[in-house]
């Protein structure tokens, strides 16, 4: 039996590979002292703490220790483990703005073990739920508890289950969306890879709740691993009796299945999702009917995403009204969110609603690598916007996202620097929509084509003056007049980034001049003789032979023969060429 | 029959696995393209008799989703990340660097069937990004300066 568990990672490491071996060092030690049946040792891929060197926990008594060295080793089994006492000049000093709900099993158990999941109470939700609670208490509950839909829109919970519930008909489905495509977000890969069980737990609530006996995973190919947990996860729960027949002897009967996405990003979409698991193109179709009332084989449907069916069991168990207590009067609970981009620690946080996005870029991200500032953030992906800088004081919720046009999405922040344009930023994003878009509607596949040319020929400066009437003319059209979601919100990046940085566009079309030197077109190379050493270098690495000159006279480049690659750029020692 | 010799006993078996199951055609694909690298053709007629579908029903589906693929696949598969994380941390120098070093534009396989370069829209590692993926082997980080060592030690065997 153990008596004391650690928790062990190397933050200040790129790979795992560091992590094991101070493992393998503490190991040891714990060997040394004849312990290793009292103290479990837990490598953990992610501590919620970044860039603080070795970092240890100790439960139960909660020590957390940051910027560890070896040679403290000693010191800590013979103080902390086996004294219980604590070592202050080790002690993590900056608390966590964190708080993990969604993830609060994620590296703390075998994701493998149902066991783990159960020993950490995993289940008793469940139970709870079918012995204790009726449908409508489980559907009053979630009202109580403000838990939002994380895939993006934010639509109440309890609302979407109630009214599939109210919907009389012989068979119902539940699916979990785990079609994760929004590029730089990947927490539900995270939580399905972490703690498939409450995943699962969470999808057999809604189906007791809703009245369904039948339930989906609708999960992307390109996650292998989630995939096989999910499935690992689900035969256990079978063996548990907890879904299959009579589910811990009520008369409640569930049965899911699994069915792969296979990379259309569209499928996030509810309806999209729906024909693609009924094995057809995942193009949109028109709502209403919602999927509440004509959803998978034209039966009521209730789809939620992943991190909204993870927040359910804690909500269950740690009772709603302590869930209500945390975030604002309109987001309640903790966003997970994947903060990735020019930030010095990236990698998922997980926070209260409300906290502000300076909070979570500065006292959780450590500001920019480069040390920068900040010109923007973007959230809600390819359907969101950008928030600049003066704007980071905001609490963050899905209202005020919305005011500052953006969204809370699926929880993508992604931090830029002022070396990022924001016209290349927007051609990025809707590049990827107009990819993705599955053609079925005209305001989406030709209004996404044709302001993609025009920011095309804005990032190559050939842009006119009219184009940015023209961009928010089309973006307009594309809001009101699209099937889905996707349509809906392919313009929004453009639309905000236009919002807030018009300049930028201007520069680009007026003065063909792009501040952040990345829309290569736009950027002339010149070499600042007072600094030309007139070594060669660049002479000899121009594919083009632009450079000209000799090395009495010096060098200088021929504009015309110039193909703007940046090789001399790269390779000059002496910062010599000049990028403008 | 020639065109049979393509589909394996397990092909067959897979179908009849998943013949009664609602709609089970994408999954059926899936576990082709899990078998062969690819959905050839004539697996796809096959496919087409078995479950007494039009092929122009399972081509529909086939073209519609990125992820199913019509050619077989090099020996080694490149997915270079082109996620919003990944785009802004330099994966389109990567993208170049791939291309200047073998030859190849995105889609492509190498002459000598060994590398085949795939953009993909994002790998789900964002914390480590700029990404890229080998085969099932996931590389962080990734300078332009790593790339040349990366890919040769995928020539020699």
């Amino acid at each position: 039996m153990y008596t004391k568990t650690v928790f062990l990672k190397d933050t200040g490491a790129d790979t795992e590979e560091r992590t094991r071996q101070v493992y393998s060092v503490f190991i040891d030690l714990i060997r040394n002292h004849n312990l290793q049946d009292q103290v479990q040792v837990v490598r953990v891929a992610d501590i919620g703490i970044y860039n603080q060197g070795i970092v240890i926990e100790i439960l139960p008594d909660n020590v957390l220790y940051a910027n560890v060295k070896e040679e403290d080793f000693s010191r800590i089994i013979d103080t902390t483990i086996k004294e219980s006492k604590v070592i202050e000049d080790l002690l993590y000093k900056k608390p966590s703005k964190q708080l993990r709900i969604v993830l609060r099993n994620c590296g703390r158990i075998n994701p493998e073990s149902i066991e783990d999941y159960i020993a950490k109470g995993g289940y008793l939700a469940l139970k709870k739920v079918l012995l204790e609670m009726t449908p409508d208490a489980v559907i009053e509950e979630m009202k109580k508890s403000g838990l939002r839909g994380r895939g993006g829109a934010g639509y109440p919970t309890w609302l979407k289950w109630k009214f599939t519930r109210q919907v009389t008909a012989e068979q119902k489905y539940v699916i979990c969306n785990a079609d994760e495509g929004d590029p730089g977000a990947y927490m539900d890969r995270s939580v399905l890879e972490g703690d498939p069980h409450s995943v699962v737990e969470g999808l057999i609530i809604a189906a007791y709740t809703i009245g369904a006996s039948r339930g989906y995973f609708y999960i992307r190919a390109e996650y292998p691993l989630a995939v096989e947990r999910i499935r690992l996860a689900i035969s256990q729960a079978y063996e548990y009796g907890l879904l299959g027949k009579s589910i811990l002897g009520t008369d409640f009967d569930f049965d899911i299945e699994i069915r792969l996405g296979a990379g259309a990003f569209v499928c996030g979409e509810e309806t999209a999702l729906i024909a693609s698991i009924e094995g057809k193109r995942g193009t949109p179709r028109p709502r209403p009917p919602y999927p509440s009332v004509k959803g998978l084989w034209d039966k009521p449907t209730a789809i939620n995403n992943v991190e909204t069916l993870a927040n359910v069991p804690y909500i269950i168990l740690e009772g709603a009204d302590n869930f209500a207590k945390i975030g604002t009067a309109t987001s309640k609970g903790t966003k997970v969110f994947a903060l990735t981009g020019k930030v010095k620690n990236s990698g998922l946080v997980e926070v209260p609603m409300g906290i502000t996005l300076r909070e979570i870029v500065y006292d959780i991200g450590g500001g920019t690598i480069s040390g920068k500032p900040i010109k923007a953030v973007q959230t809600g992906g390819p359907s969101g916007g950008v928030v600049p800088e003066e704007y980071l004081d905001t609490p963050v919720d899905y209202e005020n996202l919305q005011k500052l046009g953006s969204i809370m999405g699926s929880g993508g922040m992604i931090v830029m620097d002022e070396d990022d344009c924001m016209v290349d930023i927007a051609r990025f994003y809707l590049g990827f929509c107009v990819d993705e878009s599955c053609g079925k509607c005209a305001p989406c596949r030709i209004g996404g084509f044709q302001m993609l040319k025009v920011l095309e020929r804005i990032a190559s400066g050939k842009g006119k003056s009219a184009d940015i009437s023209l961009l928010k003319r089309i973006a307009f059209a594309m809001q009101k007049a699209s099937l889905c979601g996707l349509g809906q919100t392919a313009a929004n990046p453009v639309l905000s980034t236009l919002r807030y940085f018009e300049n930028e566009y201007k520069e680009h079309i007026d003065e063909r001049y792009c501040r952040a030197a990345k829309c290569v077109e736009l950027l002339n190379y010149t070499i600042i003789q007072e600094k030309c050493k007139r070594c060669t270098v660049c002479v000899n690495q121009c594919p083009v032979k632009a450079i000209a000159g000799s090395r009495e006279t010096g060098f200088s480049i021929n504009v015309d023969t110039c193909i703007k690659c940046g090789r001399c750029f790269e390779v000059c020692k002496f910062k010599a060429i000049a990028r403008k | 029959m020639e065109r049979h010799t393509l589909l394996t006993d397990e092909v067959k078996q897979l179908v009849e696995r998943w013949k009664d199951k609602e709609g089970n055609l994408i999954m059926i694909l899936h576990e082709i393209q899990n078998h062969h690298g690819y959905v050839p053709r004539q697996v796809a007629l096959d496919v087409s008799a078995l479950l007494d579908i039009p092929l122009a029903r399972i081509y529909e589906v086939l073209t519609f989703y990125n992820y199913f693929k019509l050619s077989a696949p090099g020996k080694h598969r490149i997915s270079v990340c082109m996620g919003t994380a990944c785009y802004l941390k330099g994966a389109p120098e990567l993208i170049k660097e791939i291309k200047n070093i073998l030859h190849i534009e995105e889609g492509q396989t190498t002459k000598d069937g060994n590398f085949q370069l795939n953009v993909v829209r994002c790998l789900g590692c964002c914390g480590l990004a700029p990404v890229m993926m080998i085969d099932d082997k996931v590389y962080g980080k990734v300078r332009k300066q790593d790339i040349m060592d990366i890919l040769s030690s995928y020539v020699k065997e």
